[in-house]
């Protein structure tokens, strides 16, 4: 069929249509709630695993964490030293340990928190520091605010260096010019060198490790210079802990060797901790069972708006084939006059699927607006995807065909004679 | 006066008349339930390009089958039926759209029209059919608008017109593929005497040009416009009289 033509068969289709201007809005509502509903839904689960996937994205999809765990009171008893300490968690040890026992292992990241009092000019107050090495910011990305972030050298030389987070900079007082200036945590001063971001919320199960952390120190300086007692005073009693590593970052080489590598960490950790004291997380098996969850989503909202585009789809097909009942006799006249059948069922085809796609604008229309409204009455956040826009116009278009065939070829079977003589 | 076969066979070919459409022994057999009712048996008649023939005959008599078979709407059950040469028995539903598009035009007794279509738009459906350019097809229409003395009203709807208008309309629609032959099917049947008399004074107009035009009517007084009329009864044809020009 020529372009020209066709365009001309859209516009007659379209007076038709608005023949019956309340009627042909009814027919298309079925297909207008459908579109909005897939538009919508899709926009919402989008929006909810997108936020979840980032951040376990965001913790490295090679990587694997390590973290210690206290156990619970009853349990701690027994590991309570003479001096009413709780030891527990990672030991320096299982770092090497894992290092040795693993090929595919590319490098580990220590990470060990130490709680001083800080003073930056005037400011004095609690610091929550985290001694690591160079390599936790390559794992971890966090954006530079301001100078730079540890490197090997600063690990291997001890040096009285500190990276600020921007939560910490924050409580100090901090700013860009501040780079340069001691710190003193502790009995101990530290030079700062960089201010970085810090990274907000959490991904899923999986608690970012740097959490309300205020600054960044070598490792090797946290080790020496605090030791691994810590003194807790909270709320009128003294808790008193040993904790040689909060946390373990394990970069494996390939994906393929990320749950396996988990698998042999676990059962290593278990043969030198008599009680679970540490959790192995993998980022990769959270994203993996994330993104099934997604897929479930999407099943559950795609049969959801499959239903109302198909309930959509029969109401178009009913007020049709009412349309062919009413129009009989047109079908007649056309037929006497020389239409062939396939040019009457081409004719009710594009009423059809002018009705279906105009529902289809006017649902997907709606379809951004919902999530529009969702995002500013229930803060939840929303992504409309360009493949859902898609979706929603090919699926107007294909429930226009499909539910227009059978009222259309009964159009194109009447008997011309039988179809004039009707009133 | 003559009963029965070919007017052509009686007509010396001197005259040089050609033949539009042609029946031979032509039956029509309907099934009401189970029970066949035979609406024509064994109709044999030629009808001349440029002749003005007339169809008459009580309710029942077959006179309508015999027009849907001339107009291609039906088959024959037995016998043949030639439109323009051709044989309609073996030519499906497409083949036999495309003889009323090119060689048929229908004229009938309630007009017919499409009503949400204006009457341009009327007059340019068997063009839209045959695939004609826009401007091509407007002319077109505009020409037939103006044989028919409706050339002020191409932009108004049907249900705007007077019955005359709606039925000049449609014999104007009739006229667009310029086809060899014209049916009308009571033309008249649902106007008033002098409008009846217009129209069927176009319609004498349209033969004298040299349009064949078969109309079926059972009104004396319209069947006196036609120069040839064919008397049926049971099926059969009873007889014919006038004569061709």
């Amino acid at each position: 069929m020529r372009p020209a033509r066709l365009v001309r068969d859209i516009r007659l289709g379209v007076k038709t249509l608005l023949l019956h201007k309340l009627r042909s809005l009814l027919t298309m509502l079925g297909v207008v709630f459908g579109v909005a509903s897939v538009v919508a839904m899709l926009a919402v689960g989008e929006g909810a695993s997108k936020e979840a996937l980032e951040q376990i994205r965001k913790l490295g999809s090679t990587n694997i964490i390590v973290t210690s765990i206290k156990p619970v009171e009853e349990e701690t008893a027994t590991q309570r030293t003479p001096f009413g300490v709780v030891m527990y968690g990672l030991l320096y040890d299982d770092e090497r340990r894992a290092r040795e026992s693993f090929g595919e292992i590319e490098r580990t990241v220590p990470v060990k928190i130490v709680r001083q009092e800080g003073r930056l000019g005037e400011r004095k107050l609690d610091l929550r520091v985290m001694g690591t090495t160079a390599d936790w910011f390559e794992l971890v990305r966090r954006p530079l605010i301001a100078g730079r972030t540890l490197t090997p050298r600063d690990s291997g030389e001890r040096a009285g260096v500190v990276v600020l987070t921007e939560y910490g900079a924050r409580r100090l007082l901090a700013a860009a010019h501040t780079i340069g200036q001691r710190l003193r945590i502790g009995r101990h001063y530290y030079e700062v060198i960089g201010i970085v971001q810090s990274e907000p919320g959490q991904g899923g199960a999986i608690q970012t490790p740097d959490q309300e952390i205020d600054a960044y120190i070598p490792i090797q300086a946290a080790r020496e210079r605090y030791g691994d007692y810590f003194t807790e005073i909270r709320a009128g009693s003294i808790s008193r802990e040993w904790v040689q590593l909060h946390q373990l970052i394990v970069e494996v080489d390939t994906l393929e060797n990320v749950e396996r590598v988990a698998a042999g960490l676990e059962r290593m950790l278990a043969s030198f901790h008599p009680k679970v004291d540490y959790r192995v997380s993998v980022p990769l098996a959270l994203l993996r069972e994330a993104e099934a969850t997604k897929r479930r989503f999407n099943v559950v909202l795609g049969s959801i708006a499959g239903i109302s585009l198909l309930v959509g789809g029969i109401g178009i097909m009913n007020i049709m084939l009412a349309s062919v009942t009413e129009r009989t006799r047109e079908i007649g006249i056309r037929r006497a006059i020389g239409a062939k059948r396939s040019q009457i069922i081409v004719q009710f085809l594009i009423e059809t699927t002018v009705l279906s796609t105009a529902g289809g604008s006017v649902g997907l229309a709606l379809g951004l607006t919902i999530p529009w409204i969702i995002e500013r009455v229930a803060h939840m956040p929303t992504v409309v995807t360009g493949h859902s826009l898609v979706l929603a116009v090919g699926i107007s278009l294909a429930v226009g065909l499909v539910f227009g065939l059978y009222p259309a070829r009964h159009a194109a079977s009447l008997d011309p004679i039988e179809a004039l003589r009707h009133e | 006066m003559t009963r029965g076969p070919s007017l052509a066979g009686r007509r010396p070919a001197a005259h040089g008349a050609r033949v539009v459409a042609c029946l031979e022994e032509v039956t029509k057999v309907y099934h009401m339930g189970a029970t066949p009712v035979r609406a024509l048996a064994g109709v044999s008649i030629a009808f001349e390009t440029g002749s003005y023939w007339a169809i008459m005959g009580p309710s029942g008599s077959g006179k309508s089958t015999l027009l849907n078979l001339l107009g291609c709407l039906d088959r024959p059950t037995t016998g043949r039926y030639l439109i323009e040469g051709q044989d309609v028995a073996g030519l499906d539903d497409n083949a036999l759209s495309e003889i009323r598009l090119r060689h048929l035009g229908f004229i009938f007794q309630s007009f017919n029209l499409i009503p949400q279509l204006t009457v341009r738009e009327n007059i340019q459906l068997p063009l839209y059919y045959l695939d004609w350019e826009t401007e091509a097809s407007a002319t077109r229409a505009e020409e037939m608008a103006e044989r028919v003395g409706l050339a002020g009203r191409l932009d108004h709807r049907p249900s705007e017109l007077s019955g005359g208008e709606q039925q000049r309309v449609a014999i104007a629609r009739a006229l667009a593929a310029d086809p060899a032959l014209l049916l009308a099917d009571e033309p008249t049947g649902n106007l008033d005497t002098a409008t009846s008399q217009q129209i069927m004074g176009l319609l004498t107009d349209l033969n004298a040009q040299g349009r064949t035009v078969i109309l079926v009517t059972h009104e004396t007084d319209v069947a006196q416009f036609a120069r040839q009329r064919l008397y049926m009864r049971d099926g059969h044809i009873e007889r014919t009289e006038g004569a061709a020009a």
